[in-house]
């Protein structure tokens, strides 16, 4: 087995323009992941039944569907009741919005280990609930789980790939259709590892600066 | 929908939905023990362990587990590890998801106060005992819903199985389908295997979650 460089580096230019539309959708997901899921956590530990079922139930769908079958519904489905997505938004949408219920699920694993007097406690204070979750359980939630955060925004690196059923070319599309020019799968496909591989370690170490950041002492 | 379809075709399926649960059982399990440990390691070990462990959880977490599941499988002989394909599964299992499970203790490490570990050092705890006693008990409650999350985005990994022909139940439900040329049948036998797997997860899941939390429930 001899592995060339040659074949890596020819198509690397191609490669790193299809890694862009894998940064678009994941950094995209990540935002909508992370703003939609404390919304919906708050939702889920809300003491009205109504509202904490629904997020119940929005965490059961999109944990419980598989994220494919989500993007075939948010792009071919979404259009017979009048919303025509673009596919990159179809795809954002979908990757952001399963990953939002793992978040949702994260941040109250986290939440439960505040203690229940400091809510009491702002209560008694008269601090307005909204000002509660932003200056008090918010910021805690996230400094405890973000190594399991951390490690659910890296698997949203990895499912981008999927976007490539609705016809997006990003890195995994790509390197199928440069080996199936090349027929050179090794190469190609450690090269898309590679490239993975360097905006996940990006990721993590943001997330390891923040865990330093966010320490108490 | 063809009923009698399932008949012919419910023992493979059986099969391949039992040797999905096999997989994913030992693998998550075992990525669950070694992911422990490692968590442990971090802690505890001295640097130069820290920083290998710490590689270890970049490179593996890094790189996606099709491309581990090859590298094992057919890159594997050249060194000489001749693996069947579910022994090959089974093993990348528990690498793919050790680090993911590591990451998760070590948050749930971060979440006791220091202060609690100094004073059982102060009465005479042991280590151990200290993290059997103290730390373990308590470190569950944070961890509980991401470990449940990750348990359910790892039954729906096993299927990335298929590719090495591990005969799970998606390699089972693509051959009936691509014998008989229905769809609609075999892939919706499929979705509910799975989502009988993820419910069975989130209620047990919840189940612990009563369990742990319970010292937290307010009467």
């Amino acid at each position: 087995m001899n592995f060339s460089f040659d074949v890596i580096w020819h198509n690397l230019p191609y490669m790193l323009a299809a890694a862009r539309w894998t940064l678009l959708i994941s950094l995209g997901g990540m935002a909508i992941s992370l703003a939609l899921g404390i919304f919906v956590c708050a939702s889920r530990i809300s003491k009205e039944p109504i509202i904490s079922g629904l997020a119940a139930l929005y965490i059961s769908f999109f944990r419980g569907v598989p994220l494919l079958v989500q993007l075939l519904v948010f792009y071919y489905m979404l259009p017979y009741i009048g919303l025509d997505l673009p596919a990159i938004a179809a795809a954002v949408l979908a990757v952001g919005m399963c990953s939002a219920a793992y978040t949702a699920e994260i941040l109250r694993g986290a939440l439960q280990t505040i203690p229940h007097g400091q809510t009491e406690a702002a209560h008694a204070l008269g601090i307005p609930t909204f000002s509660l979750w932003k200056r008090i359980l918010v910021p805690q939630a996230i400094r405890i789980g973000l190594p399991s955060l951390v490690n659910e925004l890296i698997l949203l690196v990895k499912v981008s790939s999927l976007a490539s059923v609705v016809g997006i070319g990003e890195l995994t599309r790509i390197s199928q259709n440069i080996t199936g020019e090349t027929y050179r799968p090794l190469e190609i496909y450690v090269a898309a590892a590679a490239i993975y591989f360097l905006i996940n370690l990006v990721v993590s170490l943001l997330g390891r600066l923040a865990e330093h950041k966010l320490k108490v002492v | 929908m063809e009923l009698d379809l399932f008949i012919r075709y419910g023992p493979s399926l059986l099969s391949g939905f039992a040797v999905t649960i096999l997989c994913w059982i030992v693998g998550s399990l075992g990525g669950l023990v070694l992911g422990f440990v490692l968590a442990c390691l971090y802690r505890f070990g001295p640097a130069p362990l820290k920083w290998f462990i710490f590689g270890y959880v970049e490179v593996i977490r890094g790189t996606p587990f099709m491309i581990q599941l090859f590298i094992l499988y057919y890159g594997g002989p050249s060194v000489g590890i001749l693996l069947s394909p579910v022994q090959a599964g089974i093993i990348s299992f528990i690498v793919y998801g050790s680090p993911y499970f590591a990451e998760i203790f070590r948050s749930g490490f971060n979440a006791i106060p220091e202060g609690q570990i100094e004073a059982a050092r102060c009465v005479g705890l042991s280590e151990t005992r200290i993290v059997t006693r103290i730390v373990l008990p308590q470190m569950l409650v944070p961890i509980t819903a991401p470990l449940t999350n990750f348990f359910i985005i790892l039954t729906k990994e096993t299927a990335i199985l298929s590719v090495v022909t591990v005969p799970e139940l998606l390699y089972e439900t693509q051959t009936m389908a691509s014998e008989t040329f229905t769809f609609v049948e075999p892939f919706l036998v499929l979705s509910i295997f799975y989502w009988l797997m993820v419910i069975g997860t989130s209620r047990l899941g919840a189940i612990v979650e009563t369990r742990v939390t319970r010292h937290l429930r307010r009467t």
